[in-house]
């Protein structure tokens, strides 16, 4: 018998747990599966490198050549670590953190369908609902710690490297420190809700194969195609609906006054992709067969 | 049930239906399974599976079996037709008290084996999380794995993945047990070792439900039989069964010089007698075997043998599917 034995008579009648301990039992499970396992590590590392990096190469440089060209707080950087972490979260926007989410999410139902455990997990029983709302909050939770951990190794790095200071807007005018350490926090905040409606379309994926890889290419691709379609000006019609659209509207936080209906905006469309792609992942997962 | 105007919901119909049947485990009625390819895997089966049997279900690779076990556990939905399971229309009500091994084990490869086991263990909502570690001990214990239960589980031999399977299923005290091919991947003394668990478990009162391919091992464990073929059910019963469907006969061997009066007393019983050498071989037929040596003996002949030969499995087998072991369709 193992030493980790719990002392609780064999005789007590076990009395069932109730459904939020149980639910949360198992979501415990999939967090300790989802952000313990090796390869989503080495992708939350891979994030945490790229402020580093970033932070590296401008102390180094003290490059001036990119004011101008990048977006501004790109050439702020040197003058106020905190802009760090929004330069760092910029650079990801496009390919990392699509790149991430789309391996947490394609993996959710996929994976677990791929190593023959999801037939075991169903006949436990775990309800299919319930199952797929625990897969959902993991892989959230995964694009919240991959945001996390830019925003952390970023304002660790920027305040070791060029320290923090009182924050010069877009507009030019100044804040406090105390009050753009919380703008700054509000852009990471936003770009992780703006990585929800990914992290819907992935688990809708998910439940469509029994391909891990299959489903995170195509969520991949997804961003891939909704980024280039924002570029074309033939389709300015369905641009504000397009998933990655308002990924940069982050900005906002950065003007003296930030439109808050641009916000809102950005974050209604999120919820439309999530609403869409959530009830699509349900009626999916809720009713398909089981042959993995 | 036969009364045109009488309507009984399948679902809530208890007793007088014979598929609510509450002494049935496992229950089936015209179960058919119609894949979006077209091909009917399971076509209108009606299995009947005892409470406290150990049943044999039978069939070649690709006849069915294991799509008519993922219905049965409410992984597959049936194109049409009903099944029960301990009683239940609704799986998900009563899969806590059922253990299941299907299609092989399925883990997660950079787990350890008891790491797999609590975790299926966090996902049962009616298990008591403060007993985990000693019901996940206890069955590691009994498959003989607790000395590898640290190994992740993708440095596990087949069989080591085999027995982990057979752990999962028996992680809480169970009423059915469903393993679909369990002995697959072990060596013999593995699958002794399963063997002699099947029927430990059947002792104490579990029902099983064992489908394999291999007739010798559930020829040696079955009270019960079921055999598949291209998505029907052949034949079902105890396994008395298998008496009526094969031919049993009787082997006589006789001193010598005394097999002409040998078969003069088996014609006499009315039996269809041939001899080759000193042995008589013929059909029993519905004679009661022990009246032979009997009246051989009353009739002075020195039998040196005898013995009656029942049908095998085997035979009875390929003689229903009309096909050798592991044809695929």
């Amino acid at each position: 018998m193992s030493l980790a034995e719990t002392p609780t008579p064999a005789t007590a009648p076990a009395p069932v747990p109730s459904m939020a301990a149980a639910y949360w039992r198992l979501q415990r499970s999939e967090l300790r599966l989802v952000l313990g396992r090796r390869r989503n590590l080495v992708l939350l590392l891979g994030l945490a490198a790229v402020p580093l990096l970033l932070g590296l190469v401008l102390f180094f440089t003290q490059d001036t050549a990119l004011d101008g060209q990048g977006p501004a707080f790109l050439g702020r950087v040197t003058g106020n670590g905190l802009f760090l972490v929004v330069a760092s979260v910029f650079l990801c926007l496009p390919f990392l953190l699509p790149l991430t989410i789309g391996i947490a999410s394609g993996d959710a139902i996929a994976g677990e369908a791929s190593a023959g455990t999801l037939r075991y997990l169903l006949t436990v029983p775990v309800g299919r609902t319930r199952l797929l709302l625990v897969k959902a909050v993991g892989a959230l939770a995964f694009a919240a710690a991959a945001v996390s951990a830019i925003a952390v190794v970023g304002l660790v790095a920027g305040a070791a490297l060029f320290g923090v200071h009182d924050v010069t807007l877009l507009s030019g005018d100044t804040v406090p420190l105390g009050a753009g350490a919380l703008r700054v926090l509000a852009v990471v905040a936003y770009v992780g809700l703006s990585l929800t409606g990914l992290v819907a379309v992935g688990l809708f994926f998910s439940t469509l194969t029994e391909v891990p890889v299959g489903a995170m290419a195509a969520t991949v691709v997804v961003a891939i195609v909704s980024g280039v379609l924002d570029t074309i000006p033939a389709l300015s019609s369905i641009h504000p609906a397009l998933l990655t659209h308002h990924w940069l509207d982050f900005a906002e936080f950065l003007r003296l006054e930030p439109d808050w209906a641009v916000i809102g905006g950005g974050l209604a469309v999120q919820a439309a992709w999530v609403a869409i792609f959530g009830a699509l992942a349900w009626s999916r997962f809720t009713t398909a067969d089981v042959t993995s | 049930m036969t009364a045109p105007a009488v309507t009984v919901d399948p679902a809530s119909a208890s007793g007088d239906l014979p598929g609510a049947d509450a002494g049935s485990a496992v229950q089936t009625r015209a179960l058919t399974k119609r894949f979006r390819s077209g091909q009917v895997a399971v076509d209108g089966i009606d299995l009947s599976v005892p409470r406290g049997a150990v049943y044999g279900f039978l069939g070649p690779n690709g006849s069915g079996k294991t799509t008519t076990i993922r219905m049965v556990l409410g992984l597959v939905r049936p194109t049409s037709g009903t099944s029960w399971l301990l009683g239940s229309p609704e799986p998900a009500t009563v899969l806590s008290r059922v253990g299941a091994l299907v299609e092989g084990p399925g883990f997660h490869p950079y787990l350890t084996g008891r790491a797999n086991l609590l975790r299926l263990d966090a996902a049962d909502a009616t298990a008591d999380p403060r007993t985990a570690a000693r019901r996940a001990s206890e069955a590691l214990e009994r498959v003989g794995l607790l000395a590898a239960e640290g190994k992740p589980y993708r440095q596990y031999s087949l069989g080591m993945k085999q027995r982990l399977g057979l752990a999962a299923a028996l992680l809480r005290p169970r009423e059915l047990l469903v393993l679909d091919e369990p002995t697959n991947g072990l060596d013999p003394q593995g699958t002794r070792e399963v063997r002699l668990l099947i029927r430990e478990l059947a002792q104490a009162g579990t029902t099983v439900l064992v489908s394999s391919h291999l007739l010798g091992e559930i020829e040696q464990v079955c009270t019960h039989l079921g055999i598949m073929s291209r998505g029907r059910l052949l034949l079902q019963g105890p396994r008395s069964v298998l008496d009526q469907r094969g031919v049993t006969r009787v082997m006589v061997t006789v001193a010598p010089g005394h097999v002409a009066t040998a078969a003069g007393v088996l014609r006499v019983l009315g039996l269809d007698v041939s001899a080759e050498d000193h042995a008589l071989n013929a059909e029993l037929g519905a004679l009661e075997p022990a009246r032979i040596p009997a009246a051989l003996v009353h009739a002075g002949v020195d039998v040196v043998g005898f013995e009656v030969r029942r049908p095998s499995l085997e035979q009875v087998f390929v003689d229903l599917t009309g096909e050798g072991f592991d044809v695929a369709r």
